[in-house]
Order: structure tokens, then C-alpha cells, then sequence
């Protein structure tokens, strides 16, 4: 069974730039100062994106949660109960792109483990929680996205990539690896969560008349 | 008052209290696991389940209010089914290893499956384990066994002050560990062992060794620190095995600090365990009529006033005042029992007394300390003022410091100064924290050794009586002014009067050659360098550490928990302990010792048992009659109003106010013989040294 790892390489220091800190300000400013400990969310999330912006990759390490800790004033362990707690921060460190496939009932239903195996064979990696080879790709499963209208679901860092299937899901990892991100959003013909091929409901009056 | 039927028996509980209170109210025992009194409700054990009339559902009672009229049930089928589902949850992933477990026939989760655990597992998955964490040298883990109540947790957090373990992960990964692997930096964490329900926090230097049924157990004082925690000693076979905390809320609540709990190996090293005399500059074993009558020998022709004593920290107030009465038998005056060179205002019981009681903290809306470092002079006293500090909400009991804090004090701290002349400015109310004392209602100041044990002292005290009187800390119904002594039997000692007589020496004139014959009565902090060669020094103590080296005759006494004996704390409350164990070899119960020398040396004692020297005591002073009970003030004399002339003289001087205890594991003989205790000492190192004056 999995226990808590603490990976061999952890920064020595982390110092939040510039850019994070004028974010910082603003998540600050919408608390009360003896109630700053409730941005540690917001910061554990903002120094997850800087390591992603300056070392390329998305992760918290120990020394960052030490210094959001002295920010917030409050326990470093308090710190730590809440970055290992959600799975969205990432204690150790992932590839440049992090993969999320969402394995739940309903992506699983419309093809997930097609995805999952296009993955795999896009970047190398073997199982959940890899990282291929050339430190570009982090694959994990993840619970419901909440996008079930559009399953399958991969989602890189932040973006939703919607209606996967094994072809698709390569296109993008290829797009990905030459150094573009796709377009996020439904991969097939449609707009958002509405039906295939356009809309079917609601129609402007002029096309029902014609029927 | 809120009325309750608990299983259709009313009882009445104060308002806002939990489903669960109401029940013990009534006497009915729920189990639990989570929930402690001493801590915040967590209520993620769910073995509390009790019936609500008209829930729909069983309720955790340790988080649920009373209201009303509320009928609870604690005895139903729902309930007790509640309890079977729960219990069997808890035990999918416990490995049921107790043949090999150090908590079992004390633990909790083995207890309560007796009542509500299954015969069988119907769990045929793979049990999850959980790697152990390293704590340091006093908390063993077997983190498997872990039940994830979170009671560590919240000790840590809220006692200790020091929230270094947390339960990381969630779901079936989550589990108790400090994160980034590190030693527990608290000075109460063996209480983590105590709190623990289940074997996943044990005692490390105690693992393996007995088994909790096998104990004799017997209730003792602690003498590693002043505060006189209440403790039980568990011994198996003459050797002393565990000492565990006793509740007193008077005292010590339910906690016991390290020292307390882990020094007992230091009570099998190192031991005297039979007389010794010099002979021709090498010490040689005797029997004790050989070393009595060399000893008396050794009294032949010698003054009265050219013999002294010494008492050490650890000594019990019978030996004190049995080496009292020899000494001023013979005519000797020559007694001191401040082996450290401090100074009190012996004028009245107040003047060395923690005279709010240790219960006072609670009490207190604003506190000053004053060359005092409770963190390492007294761990349990300091988890009081956390208590307070964390009761009382943000800003609602500020504490300002004089000196340098040597450590995380686990509370908020303003220093004001470093040395003495702060309390100046505070008199004069230059200083911002004189209107927060002035505003309070009850303040409190704590006047520790730091302040005590300096050329200064008197004034240092001068000044802080008068800021009580100006702050109002002294009121026929509040005494604010507190010492925070270190040493267990200092307290006893004063109150016995061993001090130095009108024209007696005091420890530091006796040391450097004011007394022919020096008996140090367990007194190892003193400075044995400055003892000339020519001072024929007498040893009565349980340890061969730095004085018995000095030693021209070593008697050997017995430990703290080979006699029965009388301790005062520091709040001047007079405690009995009794013996759990025999002192080893040929040593003695000290006061038997001095009553047999004394008659070899013809002063013979007017007391043969230990009744009648307790008595002999009480008509020295009467709280030595009260027994186990609290005496504070009350026995002897009311605060006066204004501060003795007597204490006024000499002026604060600006000199930083250094810390007292440098290594807060090695500062008695008994610590510095455990090896646990330095193993501690080398886990957690000293205390950084405050620059010298």
C-alpha cells in the first residue's frame, strides 16, 4: 500500500516571483488579515503554477509549503494536511504536460481505457503515475471531471480535452510534444456540451416552419 | 442546567455539553476512541454512537449538544450494532498483533473489542500497512496499528503547542506522520503515548520490557521539576519500570513532562549502592558502621559553627529536616538549601511561593514573566499558560517577557527587555506593556530563577512586588505575584528553614572554606572546584556524579522513588510520595541515615519512625500537617501591603537575564545518569547559550 513519499529532490529554496506575487495580493486582499491561513489553497496552487512556469514542472515541493506556511502564519503541518490531502497538488515532481484521464463510469463507458492506452503509447508511459521518458509527460487517473456530457475526458493541466478517442488523444499528445496546445475543448463536431452536429432544440422558428 | 434522560434516568448538565458528558453524568460508560476531555471534539471515531429519541439516525454523542429534555439511549439494539459496524471497520485494517504489542491489556481498541468485535473477519482483502515514523527517541511507532483518531494530532497542536504531526493524504492512504521526517520537539511528548487508544505510539525506551498487568503501582511525587506532578510508579520485581501521570487538575491536569516520564533508566546507573570512605585519597567501600564511626570520628572536636549543609534538588523534606535538626543540634547554623545562590524574601510563605496556585493561570488575563523560561523550568506548568493563552482567544491573554526566550515558548510572546531594567520602565509605565497589566483584571507575574539566582535579585523582586501592588496583582482576593521554582525540594526547604541561621554561612561562603566539615546532601550543582582541599566534604545522596567524586565519605540515599517522602511545590502545596521500589544494595531512606549517624555522633534525634519526624516537621511548620491538600497562603500569614524594607536594597542592573536550564534533559543527577535523557539531549541538543554578561 502507498505511504506518503517524500522525494529525494527537493528544491533547496523556493522564493515566489514576481508574478506570483501580485497574485498573492489579490488573494490576500479577500481575507481578513487574522484569517490569512484560508488563502493557503490559492498559494499552494500559485506556487504549483510558478514551478510549472519556471522549472517546467507543476509541483509543490516541501520548501514551498515551509514558505507559504511563514506567509499565513500557521504550522507548516497544517500545510501539508491540505496539499496531500487533494490530489490536484502534486507533492513530487511530473512531466512538463500533466495528463488526467478521467476513468469514472461514465468516461469508462464512452472508451477511457482507449485513451488511457493511447497515452501510454503516445509517451512511453506504463502505468498511472509515470512519467515518460523524456520528462514531458505525467499520466494519472483521475475521479469524475464533471464533464460526463462530453466523456471521455483528458484533461492537461488545466484544460479539458472533450469526446477523446484513441486517434485524437494522439493528435493532441503529438501537438503537445511539438511544443503547441491544441485548442481545448470538444474534439468533435460541437459546440460545448450541445449535441452533435449543432442543435437540435431551440431552433430559430424559420427551420421548424420548414419541416 | 439542562435536563436529560440518559436511558430513563434524568440528570442535569451544564448547558452546551455533548450527548456524551450527559451520559457519563449518568454513569453510563460510552466508548470511545477519538474523543478526549483534554482536547477539541473531533468526533472521527464514531464509536460514541448513542439512540436519540426521534433521530433518525445513531448520533456520534461526543459532538452532539444537549438539549432540553433530550432522551438518549445508550443500550439499544441500534446502538449496540452501531457500535459492531464501527468496531468492525476499525478493525479491517488493525493487524490484531497484540501478543507483540506494548499496549496490550491497557489499550482501548482491544478493550472495546472484547464488547463489541466480531468473532471473525469477514474481510478477505489485504490489510493495509502504514510505513513508521521516527519521532525521536522517546515515541516508538507501529503506525499500522494506527485507528487515525487524530488524538496525537490534536495534543500536539493544542497541549504541547508544538503541531508537528498532522494526518496527511486522505481516504485509505491517509495517515499520521510529521511529513518531512523530523524528532517531536516537544517536552511533553511522551503524553502522546498516554493519549494514544491503540499500541501506534508506545514508550521507545520501555518497548518490550513488561506488560501493563505485571506492574506494582505506586503513587509518587515528581521531583524532576518543581511543579510536583502527580505520578504513578510502576515497578516490576524492585526495578522501577514506567511512570506514568496521575490526574490533578490542581496541577498537573493529566500530563507528565519527559524528564518525569523517561529519566527512570537513570535510577538503575550510576548508583551508590554502599558506603564509601576515603582513605589515603582513594575511595574505598565500607559498611556503614565503618562509615559511621569514621564519620563521627571525623565530627569529634569539631565546632558547631565550622559544619555545614547543603541540599540539593532532589531531596525529600524528611532528610531536610532531619540534617537540620543534627546540624543545629551540634550548634551549626551553617544550613543552605539555594545550592544555585538564589534569593527569596523569606519574610513570609508568599515571598517564595507560586502563590496564585497553578490553577491560577486559568484565572489570569494578563501575564508578565520575568527571568523564567517555563518551556524547559516546567513543561506541564507552560502547557497551563498555552491552555490559557489559547482559551482566551486572540489577544486575550498577552504575555510580555523579560529576558530571551531560548525556545519556542508555544504562545505568543512579547519580549520587552533583556535584562532587569525593563522592569524599571514598567514601573515608571513608560513602557507599553505597563497599561495592558494596568487594564487587566487579574494579572500575573511569574518570577523565575533566571532573576533569582543574580547579584541583583532582591531588587529584581523589589521592583516586581511593587508593579504587582501598582497593577493590581495583589488583592485580598487575587495574589499575582508568582515564583517558578526549579528545584522540587527548594520549596520544602524553605519552609523547613533551611536557610542560613543569623550568623550562619550561606552555600557559597561554605564552599569556599567557611565550614570544616561540608555535607552535601544531594547537592550536585554546586561548585565543587571552589571546595578547598582541606574541607572534609560528606555525601549523602543516590548518585555518583560530580559531588560523590569530591567526597571524603559517601553515604548512600535513596532515589526519589525508593523512600517515602514529602515534597511542596513550587505552589506551596505539601505532597506525599510513597516508596515503590527498595533503594539498591546498602542504600538507606536518607533520613534513617542521618537519625542513625546522629546517634553514633551522640545528638541522637528525637524521632524513630517516620511518623514522628512528620510531626517533629509540622510543629516546625504547621502546612507540613495538611497532607496531600492544597496549602497556599492560607496557612500562617495574609500578603501584607507593602513590600519589606529588608528586600530593598541594591539597584537593577541592565545585564541580560541568562536562562537557568541550558540542557533541559540533562539538569539533575538522576537525568544525567539516563541514557535516554541523553540521547535526548543529543536529539534535540542544548539550548543556545544567551551571550555571556
Amino acid at each position: 500500500m502507498s505511504t506518503v513519499w517524500t522525494p529525494a529532490e527537493q528544491p533547496d529554496s523556493f522564493v515566489f516571483d514576481a508574478a506570483s506575487e501580485e497574485e498573492i495580493a489579490g488573494v490576500l486582499s479577500k481575507y481578513p488579515q487574522e484569517r490569512k491561513a484560508s488563502a493557503v489553497m490559492p498559494l499552494l496552487y500559485i506556487a504549483q503554477r510558478q514551478m510549472g512556469r519556471v522549472t517546467g514542472s507543476a509541483w509543490v515541493p516541501v520548501v514551498a509549503m515551509d514558505v507559504i506556511a511563514q506567509r499565513l502564519d500557521m504550522a507548516a503541518m497544517r500545510v501539508y494536511e491540505v496539499a496531500s490531502f487533494y490530489t490536484m497538488f502534486n507533492t513530487r515532481p511530473i512531466g512538463r504536460y500533466h495528463l488526467q484521464v478521467c476513468t469514472t463510469t461514465p468516461c469508462w463507458l464512452r472508451g477511457s481505457d482507449d485513451v488511457v492506452e493511447a497515452c501510454q503509447k503516445a509517451t512511453g508511459i506504463q502505468h498511472f503515475g509515470g512519467t515518460s521518458a523524456d520528462g514531458l509527460f505525467t499520466m494519472t487517473e483521475v475521479e469524475c471531471l464533471g464533464a460526463c456530457a462530453n466523456a471521455p475526458i483528458l484533461q492537461v493541466d488545466d484544460d479539458y480535452y472533450e469526446d477523446m478517442n484513441a486517434e485524437r488523444t494522439q493528435a493532441v499528445i503529438a501537438e503537445l510534444r511539438a511544443g503547441r496546445r491544441p485548442e481545448p475543448g470538444p474534439t468533435v463536431n460541437r459546440s460545448v456540451s450541445a449535441p452533435l452536429g449543432g442543435r437540435k432544440t431551440l431552433l430559430p422558428s424559420s427551420t421548424v416552419e420548414q419541416e | 442546567m439542562v435536563r436529560v434522560i440518559v436511558d430513563g434516568t434524568p440528570v442535569d448538565v451544564p448547558p452546551g455539553s455533548s450527548a456524551l458528558q450527559a451520559c457519563e453524568a449518568a454513569g453510563k460508560e460510552i466508548p470511545r476512541f477519538c474523543y478526549h476531555e483534554r482536547l477539541s471534539v473531533a468526533g472521527n471515531c464514531r464509536m460514541c454512537l448513542v439512540e436519540v429519541a426521534r433521530a433518525p439516525k445513531p448520533v456520534a454523542s461526543c459532538g452532539f449538544p444537549v438539549a432540553d429534555g433530550m432522551q438518549i439511549f445508550t443500550d439499544t439494539e441500534m446502538v449496540r450494532r452501531a457500535r459492531r459496524a464501527v468496531m468492525e471497520f476499525l478493525l479491517i485494517n488493525h493487524p490484531l498483533d497484540c501478543p507483540i504489542c506494548d499496549q496490550g491489556g491497557e489499550c482501548d481498541l482491544q478493550d472495546q473489542a472484547y464488547g463489541y468485535g466480531s468473532g471473525i473477519s469477514r474481510y478477505k482483502e489485504d490489510k493495509r500497512a502504514v510505513t513508521d515514523k521516527d519521532l525521536g527517541p522517546l515515541v516508538k511507532t507501529v503506525m499500522t496499528r494506527c485507528i487515525q483518531c487524530t488524538r496525537c494530532v490534536r495534543f500536539s497542536t493544542e497541549v504541547a503547542g508544538t503541531p508537528e504531526l498532522g494526518l496527511v493524504s486522505r481516504g485509505e492512504n491517509a495517515e499520521i506522520t510529521t511529513y518531512v521526517e523530523k524528532a517531536l520537539t516537544s517536552e511533553l511528548s511522551g503524553n502522546l503515548i498516554d493519549v494514544c487508544p491503540v499500541g501506534a505510539l508506545t514508550a521507545k525506551p520501555a518497548a518490550f520490557h513488561a506488560r501493563s498487568w505485571e506492574y506494582k503501582k505506586t503513587d509518587s511525587i515528581d521531583v524532576m521539576d518543581a511543579l510536583g506532578t502527580n505520578i504513578q510508579v510502576q515497578a516490576r520485581g524492585g526495578e522501577v519500570m514506567r511512570i506514568v501521570p496521575r490526574v490533578n487538575d490542581e496541577v498537573n491536569e493529566e500530563w507528565l513532562s519527559d524528564k518525569g516520564r523517561f529519566s527512570i533508566d537513570g535510577l538503575k546507573r550510576k548508583r551508590l549502592d554502599r558506603p564509601w570512605v576515603r582513605v589515603h585519597g582513594k575511595l574505598s567501600s565500607v559498611s556503614w558502621k565503618d562509615a559511621l564511626i569514621a564519620l563521627a570520628r571525623r565530627f569529634d572536636g569539631v565546632p558547631g559553627d565550622k559544619i555545614g549543609a547543603i541540599a540539593g534538588d532532589l531531596c525529600d523534606a524528611e532528610s531536610l529536616c532531619a540534617i537540620k535538626d543534627l546540624l543545629q543540634g551540634m550548634g551549626s547554623s551553617n544550613l543552605d538549601c539555594r545550592q544555585d545562590g538564589a534569593w527569596y524574601d523569606t519574610s513570609s510563605r508568599s515571598g517564595y511561593l507560586f502563590n496564585s496556585d497553578i490553577s491560577g493561570i486559568d484565572q489570569a488575563d494578563a501575564l508578565l514573566l520575568v527571568g523564567t523560561m517555563p518551556r524547559h523550568e516546567a513543561p506541564v506548568l507552560n502547557a497551563r499558560i498555552r491552555k490559557r493563552f489559547v482559551d482566551a482567544g486572540r489577544g486575550g491573554f498577552p504575555i510580555g517577557m523579560i529576558g530571551t526566550p531560548t525556545a519556542d515558548m508555544t504562545y505568543d510572546v512579547s519580549v520587552l527587555g533583556s535584562g532587569p531594567d525593563t522592569l524599571a520602565e514598567l514601573l515608571d509605565g513608560q513602557h507599553a506593556f505597563a497599561e495592558v497589566l494596568k487594564n487587566a483584571k487579574k494579572p500575573m507575574i511569574i518570577l523565575g530563577h533566571a532573576a533569582l539566582t543574580r547579584r541583583d535579585a532582591p531588587a529584581i523582586y523589589a521592583a516586581c512586588r511593587d508593579l504587582a501592588h501598582a497593577c493590581g496583582a495583589i488583592t485580598p482576593q487575587w495574589q499575582g505575584l508568582n515564583i517558578l521554582h526549579t528545584a522540587a525540594s527548594r520549596v520544602g526547604a524553605l519552609d523547613l528553614g533551611f536557610v542560613p541561621g543569623p550568623h550562619g554561612c550561606d552555600a557559597a561562603s561554605m564552599l569556599r572554606g567557611g565550614v570544616e566539615i561540608l555535607w552535601l546532601l544531594g547537592a550536585d550543582e554546586v561548585q565543587l572546584d571552589r571546595i578547598p582541599p582541606e574541607t572534609f566534604v560528606v555525601y549523602l545522596g543516590h548518585h555518583g556524579d560530580a559531588a560523590a567524586k569530591r567526597a571524603d565519605i559517601i553515604l548512600p540515599g535513596a532515589a526519589y522513588t525508593e523512600k517515602a517522602g514529602t515534597y511542596v511545590n513550587t505552589a506551596g502545596r505539601v505532597q506525599r510520595a510513597f516508596r515503590a521500589v527498595f533503594a539498591p544494595g546498602e542504600a538507606r531512606e536518607d533520613w534513617r541515615i542521618i537519625r542513625a549517624f546522629s546517634e553514633v555522633v551522640g545528638h541522637t534525634l528525637p524521632y524513630d519512625t517516620l511518623e514522628e519526624l512528620r510531626a517533629h516537621m509540622a510543629q516546625i511548620n504547621p502546612v507540613f500537617a495538611c497532607g496531600n491538600t492544597a496549602v497556599p497562603l492560607l496557612v500562617g500569614e495574609q500578603e501584607s501591603g507593602a513590600t519589606p524594607a529588608s528586600v530593598r536594597d541594591g539597584t537593577l542592573m541592565a545585564t541580560p537575564l541568562r536562562p537557568v536550564v541550558q540542557d533541559y534533559y540533562q539538569t539533575n543527577t538522576i537525568s544525567r545518569a539516563s541514557q535516554t535523557m541523553a540521547e535526548c539531549s543529543r536529539v534535540y541538543g542544548k539550548a543556545p547559550a544567551v551571550a555571556a554578561e
